[in-house]
């Protein structure tokens, strides 16, 4: 080893690093061990993996490249940051992809063994930016880039153990990674366990792979390259215990749990699709929670094999993306007429059609609301974080065992692959959910009578599929092997109670209004909603659900910063809505409604309340910039309150972001 | 023809019951006790009622819970069947039937499962649905209800009308080409797959046993009459009309473990024509017994592992007015079900982590790298 450099450590309060390179690098994996150790280590962190939708884009090009992002903090953060402080970037065309989205100041670490003509050309450069560094024409002039051989080294530092120059070469994003980790004072046990099980079959590349990642970090480590090191300190949480999960991950968990919870056995029908498809793969792992997954032969044999095992005292589910919903439609109207429980799950993705599979987008909600044929209302129920998709499923499942009624759950690509810091629930707090099932006929078809010579008449009873609770207007659920019980049910308006067909007008507009009534009275179970308005003098709500939640939030909380004042309100519930929610609306001047789509909420919140909703709307396949949206919150409360609102004393990106709660 | 209603072997000696699991019942039942309060709607005439008929008749023979058993329907004419039966069931979806029941039949393995579908819910927008559930081989008894014809639309052809057939939908006649189902189903991977007429009785409540003593997918082909819109569908089969002597020379019987033979009676009061494999095609081909050697005619093997025998026998109907249909049962063999082996892994999974669910759902959120904050 060279002579110990004397290193310098610095204090920052938050970093965000992207991991760039060719899909077939294995960045994912890079930035989601990063993330793990940074977890581990206590800071708070949301993460951001951004692939292409080709499993392998020809190699070296633009569309070839994977990122993965990772906002970690000692203080509370939402979202994963606008622009990375720190790009590692495995090969020219990463580097190009990325560089747009690089603020002035910014570090680059590149690996130089891929800058050869071909890739170059291939990337779209002309000449090697590389050989620039430092003239007066530097392309990268603007950012502080170390040029490091990472797969030479990594070649290197593995050649005891006999792989081939490309197995051997795979193993640099691992030294990639544990030069980063050096870098940020990352904890590394985790990593090197990870490895040693994941290559547990095949040692050399066990081996290879913890040897890299030690030689990357004793690269750092010894280096005149990287004078600084970093830290950032654990986070201030509550107390308790603390993993990092997954959106798609803690949905899986909230439905093991919502079996648990309610006592029912999960039945998964589901048709693989991007970026729903985790969710099959983990509930398939859960059978000894009693759950049973059918991968079907398309969505709607998914959702048809779902409501026949809650018909059979299940509880069905079915998992998918917007397209799938789209073929799933006619059959969740089924559910809805048979009013049978049913968690349907909607990882949104860009849309329409295909659109952009590995993207995120909330442009689903009025597919949700409205697509089907004929008033068939649906309960919706959306996450705000990854985490957070634990609890939207539990409460989905409540909604749709205790009503009745298919329910749908509005997750997307964003929530589904970012992560976070989750503090694990006991399991004393979460819902208890009750399926009472029927066991006895419940209508009188005859009382009992004593005649006049004391001959006794017992009652007669049959039983009515839809003679209704009085408090839910749920349905009795009367599951096959319940003596007594039998009946019919189906797609054909029913007779009201009795529940055999009818085509009698009257019933089917009071059928019609019933199955409405359902849904709307679902709103007297809710808890009030949470009005973020610290000051109580603010004249501008913002209004959002779903992943949306942590931009907002940092919007606002730059606003905040920046001395206004401005409210801030969530929805979990965007069918029914609120009871509540009317009335909020009224108490401000005006309403902003941030939103993945074009104006979705929005158009809901107009039909219902008439407010003058005001959408702030994007649509690129990414989850909504923080510092732009204060910017348009600022805007607005210039006007509303006919002041100037300046926040540029929160444009530095090392401080914009705000203080913990 | 009496041919056509012996023979089968019930319930198929050392093969596992379709309805093994189902709980039985020790009260003998009737068939009014099947019979639900709802009025029955099909057209005066129509083979449905025969169909119901039997089936009313046949399920007490069962001697199982009449609540562990389950009717599915699609959308059809026929579909309406479950609400005449008073069982469980669910009338659902327009070629939806075999995924709902395979939801039903996977997550509970003490129902008896029936599907009711029609030839246009099964073979045209169900079609998916049909082959995939054959294929997984789920614990289920289908009933195709086939009239040719899509009834409940009003008379458009369906994906088994014969070619050229003038409908409202096809003025000039149909240029498509029709399924065989039985062929379709073979084709599938299916474990069991029969066929039957609606109007005999015998012949379809023989079937019905065997397919419900199958333990995998029954696919049973009911050859049915729409009065009203294909009437006279099956005249050559059933030996009416302009077919009143035909009857024997149009039904080729199956019967497992006999020769097939059938035609107007020999000498011998056997049928005149015969079975026999075509060694050109590698198929199978009819023959006039007296031309070919009593050694050579097929004799029909239910059990054959390999189903290309069935499917070149599935050949032998004809396309057109169905002068000539092997009615029977073309395949009976054993193959593990989707269902069984389903529940067979969540219980094994249930075996290997036993314990309390909240334990094990304490243990489950909590995995992975975890960090505790005091
Ligand atoms: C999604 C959908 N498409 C079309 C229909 C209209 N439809 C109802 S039944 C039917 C055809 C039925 O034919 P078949 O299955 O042969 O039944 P049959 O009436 O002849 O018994 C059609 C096209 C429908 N109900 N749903
Ligand atoms: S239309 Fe045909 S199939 Fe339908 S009920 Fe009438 S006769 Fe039967
Ligand atoms: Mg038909």
């Amino acid at each position: 080893m060279s002579s110990q450099v004397q290193k310098q450590v610095k204090q920052l309060d938050r970093v965000i690093i992207r991991f760039a390179g060719d899909s077939g690098d294995g960045m994912q994996l890079t930035g989601d061990r990063f993330t793990q150790e940074s977890a581990v280590f206590g800071n708070d962190l949301v993460t951001l993996p951004n692939f292409p939708a080709e499993i392998r884009a020809p190699q070296g090009t633009l569309p070839g490249v994977s990122s993965f992002q990772v906002h970690f903090a000692d203080h509370d953060i939402l979202t994963a940051g606008d622009a990375p402080d720190v790009l590692v970037a495995m090969n020219p065309a990463a580097l190009k992809a990325n560089l747009p989205d690089l603020p002035r100041g910014a570090s680059i670490i590149v690996d130089t063994h891929d800058f050869s003509a071909r890739n170059l050309t291939k990337a779209g450069y002309d000449a090697n930016p590389l050989d620039l560094l430092g003239d007066a024409n530097d392309p990268l002039g603007d950012f502080a880039v170390h040029p490091v051989d990472l797969t030479g080294m990594t070649v290197a530092a593995v050649k005891e153990f006999g792989l081939s120059r490309k197995d051997a070469a795979r193993a640099k994003n691992m030294f990639a990674l544990g030069l980063l980790s050096w870098m940020y004072g990352r904890p590394t046990e985790s990593t090197i366990a990870f490895l040693t099980k994941r290559f547990a079959k095949v040692p050399a590349i066990r081996d290879a792979n913890i040897t890299a990642f030690k030689a990357g970090w004793n690269f750092g480590e010894t280096t005149e390259t990287f004078a600084v090191s970093y830290e950032i300190k654990p986070a201030p949480v509550s107390a308790g215990t603390y993993r990092n999960i997954s959106g798609n991950l803690a949905l899986a968990y909230g439905l093991v749990a919502a079996g648990v919870q309610s006592g029912l056995p999960v039945f998964l029908g589901s048709y693989p699709i991007t970026p729903a498809s985790d969710i099959l793969h983990e509930l398939s792992k859960h059978k000894a929670f009693g759950v049973t997954t059918l991968q079907a032969e398309d969505e709607i044999a998914g959702v048809g094999a779902a409501i026949g095992a809650s018909f059979a005292g299940h509880l069905g589910v079915t998992t998918t993306s917007g397209p799938g919903i789209a073929l799933k439609s006619e059959a969740i109207g089924l559910a809805i007429m048979t009013e049978l429980p049913l968690v349907v799950v909607d990882v949104q993705r860009g849309g329409p059609s295909t659109g952009l599979p590995t993207k995120t987008e909330q442009a689903d909600l009025l597919q949700a609301m409205f697509g089907r044929n004929g008033e068939a209302p649906m309960p919706i129920v959306a996450p705000q974080s990854p985490g957070d998709c634990f609890d939207a499923a539990l409460e989905a499942a409540r909604i749709a065992v205790t009503y009745r009624t298919p329910v749908m759950l509005l997750s997307d690509g964003y929530l589904a692959n970012g992560s976070e810091p989750w503090r694990i629930p006991e399991i004393t707090d979460l819902p208890v959910i009750e399926p009472n099932f029927a066991t006895e006929r419940n209508h009188v078809v005859k009382p009992a009578a004593t005649a006049e010579d004391g001959t006794v008449t017992e009652e007669e009873r049959d039983f009515w599929p839809y003679l209704r609770d009085e408090e839910t207007l749920a349905r009795p659920w009367a599951v096959p092997g319940t003596p007594g019980l039998e009946h019919r049910i189906g797609g054909l308006e029913k007779g009201e109670g009795h529940g055999n067909i009818s085509y009698d007008p009257a019933n089917h507009d009071f059928m019609v209004r019933t199955r409405q009534a359902k849904v709307d009275r679902i709103a007297e179970s809710l808890p009030p909603l949470t009005v973020d308005d610290p000051s109580g003098r603010a004249k501008v709500l913002v209004l959002g659900w779903g992943s949306t939640y942590g931009p907002i939030g940092a919007g606002v909380r730059r606003v905040r910063k920046a001395g206004y004042d401005v409210a801030q309100v969530h929805l979990r519930h965007l069918n029914p809505f609120p009871k509540d929610l009317g009335e909020i609306l009224k108490r401000y001047d005006k309403v902003l409604v941030p939103e993945m789509n074009l104006g979705q909420l929005s158009m809901l919140l107009r039909a219902k309340y008439l407010v003058d909703a005001i959408g702030y709307n994007h649509v690129r396949g990414l989850p909504l910039k923080a510092a732009e949206l204060a910017e348009a919150i600022g805007n607005l409360v210039a006007e509303a309150e006919g002041i100037t609102v300046d926040l540029s004393t929160t444009n530095d990106p090392h401080t914009a972001e705000e203080i913990s709660r | 023809m009496t041919a056509l209603s012996s023979g089968t072997e019930l319930p198929f000696p050392g093969l596992r019951s379709g309805v093994e699991l189902v709980p039985t019942n020790d009260q003998p039942q009737t068939g009014k006790e099947y019979t639900s309060d709802q009025e029955v709607r099909w057209c005066p005439g129509c083979g449905d009622y025969a169909v119901l008929k039997a089936v009313q008749g046949f399920l007490p023979d069962l001697g199982l819970r009449r609540e562990n058993i389950v009717f599915v329907s699609g959308i059809g004419c026929s579909s309406r069947f479950p609400y005449y039966l008073d069982t469980y069931g669910m009338h659902s979806i327009h070629g939806r039937a075999p995924s709902i029941a395979t939801g039903i039949a996977t997550a509970r393995e003490d129902l008896s499962v029936w599907v009711v579908t029609g030839d246009g819910d099964a073979l045209s927008i169900g079609g998916n649905h049909l082959i995939h559930a054959l294929r997984r081989n789920v614990n289920m008894t289908i009933l195709l209800f086939n009239n040719r014809i899509y009834g409940l639309t009003k008379g458009q052809y369906s994906p088994t009308s014969e070619p050229g057939k003038v409908t409202k939908s096809t003025p000039m006649g149909s240029v498509d080409h029709p399924f065989n189902p039985v062929s379709l189903a073979l084709g599938a991977e299916a474990s069991f797959v029969a066929r039957t007429i609606d109007s005999d009785r015998k012949h379809l409540t023989s079937v019905l046993s065997a397919a419900a003593a199958h333990r995998g997918t029954s696919l049973v082909e009911i050859y049915q009459n729409c009065p009203i819109f294909n009437d006279g569908a099956f005249d050559a089969i059933k030996g009416q009309g302009e077919f009143k002597d035909g009857k024997a020379d149009a039904i080729i019987p199956l019967v497992h473990g006999e020769q097939i033979r059938f035609g107007a009676p020999d000498e011998d009061g056997r049928g005149s024509k015969v079975v026999v494999r075509d060694h050109v095609t590698g198929g199978v081909k009819v023959a006039l017994a007296a031309d070919v050697e009593d050694s050579a005619v097929l004799v029909h093997d239910a059990h054959a592992t390999d189903p290309s025998t069935a499917f070149a026998i599935s050949r032998l109907t004809a396309a057109d007015y169905l002068h000539q249909a092997p009615i029977g049962i073309f395949r009976a063999v054993e193959r593990p079900t989707y269902d069984d082996q389903a529940r067979a892994q969540v219980a094994t999974a249930r075996e290997d982590a036993p314990g309390e669910p909240t334990d094990k759902l304490a243990a489950l959120i909590g995995s992975g790298d975890t960090w505790t904050v005091v």
